[in-house]
């Protein structure tokens, strides 16, 4: 790989220690993933942020580097294990919370934004059409790349970290325009009305087509919050980390020979593959979090009833405090729901504390199997604030 | 025999060889703590690979992988090489930031479990016998 002056000083550890250690994976993965040089990149979102992910040496290691890391760009951070503010209430432990805010301490030490969400792009991280950036988190990935028209891999938490700390990225795989076109085309004849359609269609096209790049056609209209659905779901089924979208989303793609379709049935089966609990003892919504119109729909729905279950409302803090201020915030928690900042039912410690999850998350219901053995139910708001307040 | 591939991460080491068939996840697939494989079903499930030189197909399974291999070697339980035929950026990622020599572009099929293997990374080359 090429290095410029500055670069190679970076590697030698003229910028200290972090630096060089950032340079040595970036570099390496350059040279594994046939980059001719390193770009300059203007974002970062890092992910590997929870303690219950993390472990004490995934804090040992942020620790390390934040002794003499600074950030060079902008850079904002996923979901913790916990609501930074609201821990107690949400039934985290002091132990697991004192460890939770060293990591937070460790990245704030190093200049990072600790906004903790998986929508970035909803606070404020949103680079304009074409930037190159070095994002984390799968969901968020998907929506700068197909969605914003972002170029940035599916980055893990140190590589995205090692971004930030340098503000560069070696030129491989989707900052390369050839590598960004679409690979299949999918015909959607299904209606797509709400977010829970939307998932379902992410949770069929990701299980059909895997990694691959589809080109998506027939979906005459889809909302940001229905985009953000998608974009979890489909890298969560499939893995893929840029769609297009027919009419919706901004990059031009080649159109591929190679055509599937999905029909209503597929829908309506995924719909089922995603429940397989018959009540619901534990509620969450806002897996990626809540944009501020579905908390004003949640607080329209929620307004003059009672919760007689657990439930969460998982947002960003900056999109709580907007919503504190309008009201909505007041009448979800008259009516008994929690709200989770910073965190989400899929990265909180809950394994254990309940059976069975409602959620109009389609990701939402693969990790509530997988990390947390919960049962699942996959309905859309309406119906679930319905069973919750039965 | 010896067999050459690509360095992804310097050093050298010498160890028994531990092969598995399948990818491996470190994230929820390994026991930081004991070294030991602990996904169910997978064909290394129970064996320890602290010390051995751990050789498989590729990678899998979540990003937090990487912290995992950072933990390992920091608790002392860490294999000590990693030989892939691909690798993929969990793995990349883990190795360079737990220090542990890895190579990849290996037929790892032609690597039995026992063998006695010597990994020069720098040179790309994995010594069998």
């Amino acid at each position: 790989m090429q290095l410029t002056k500055e670069e190679k000083e970076m590697l030698a550890g003229k910028h200290g220690r972090a630096v060089k250690s950032s340079m040595d994976i970036l570099v390496s993965l350059g040279e594994i993933f046939g980059a001719k040089r390193l770009i300059d990149v203007s974002s970062v979102q890092i992910a590997g942020v929870s303690y219950d992910n993390l472990g004490e040496s995934g804090l040992n290691y942020l620790s390390d580097l934040a002794k003499d890391g600074r950030v060079r760009v902008l850079t904002t951070l996923n979901p913790a294990g916990m609501d930074m503010e609201n821990w107690k209430r949400l039934g985290i432990s002091p132990e697991f919370a004192e460890k939770q805010i060293r990591v937070i301490e460790a990245f704030k030490r190093m200049g990072v934004v600790t906004t903790c969400t998986c929508t970035p792009y909803f606070i404020g991280n949103v680079p304009h059409f074409g930037e190159h950036v070095a994002w984390s988190e799968s969901s968020a990935v998907c929506y700068a790349n197909s969605v914003l028209g972002l170029k940035t891999n599916r980055e893990g938490g140190p590589s995205a970290l090692a971004s930030a700390l340098t503000g560069k990225t070696p030129e491989s795989g989707l900052h390369l325009d050839r590598n960004r076109q679409a690979e299949m085309v999918v015909n959607v004849a299904a209606r797509m009305e709400d977010v829970t359609d939307f998932g379902a269609l992410g949770y069929v096209i990701g299980k059909k087509i895997g990694k691959k790049i589809p080109l998506i056609k027939g979906v005459e209209k889809a909302s940001i919050e229905q985009l953000k659905s998608f974009c979890a779901s489909i890298a969560t089924y499939g893995g893929t980390a840029l769609f297009h979208m027919e009419g919706i989303t901004p990059d031009r793609t080649r159109v591929p020979k190679q055509r599937v379709g999905v029909t209503q049935k597929e829908i309506d089966a995924a719909k089922k593959d995603l429940t397989d609990g018959e009540e619901a003892d534990f509620f969450a919504i806002g897996c990626p979090h809540l944009s501020i119109r579905e908390v004003e729909e949640v607080a329209r729905l929620l307004s003059g009833k009672k919760v007689k279950k657990e439930m969460w409302i998982c947002v960003a803090r900056p999109i709580k405090r907007i919503a504190d201020q309008i009201g909505y915030s007041k009448a979800i928690e008259d009516a008994g729901a929690k709200f989770a900042c910073d965190t989400c039912m899929v990265v909180a410690p809950v394994r254990g504390r309940f059976k069975c999850l409602g959620t109009d998350s389609a990701k939402g219901c693969f990790y509530a199997r997988g990390r947390h053995s919960f049962r699942t139910r996959f309905r859309n708001i309406r119906e679930l604030i319905e069973e919750a307040t039965r | 025999m010896i067999l050459k591939g690509r360095k992804v991460y310097k050093g050298s080491a010498r160890g028994p060889a531990l092969v598995s068939s399948e990818a491996v996840s470190f994230y929820g697939g390994v026991d930081p703590a004991t070294g030991k494989v602990v996904e169910k079903g997978h064909p290394l499930e129970g064996q320890v690979i602290t010390g051995k030189v751990l050789v498989f197909p590729t990678g899998k399974g979540s990003t937090v992988g990487s912290y995992i291999i950072y933990d390992m070697k920091k608790r002392g339980t860490a294999p000590a090489a990693i030989v892939n035929n691909e690798i993929e950026t969990i793995i990349a990622v883990g190795a360079i930031i737990a220090e542990i020599p890895c190579v990849d572009k290996i037929d790892t099929r032609r690597i039995k479990t026992g063998d006695m293997l010597t990994v020069d990374a720098d040179k790309g080359t994995v010594k069998v016998g």
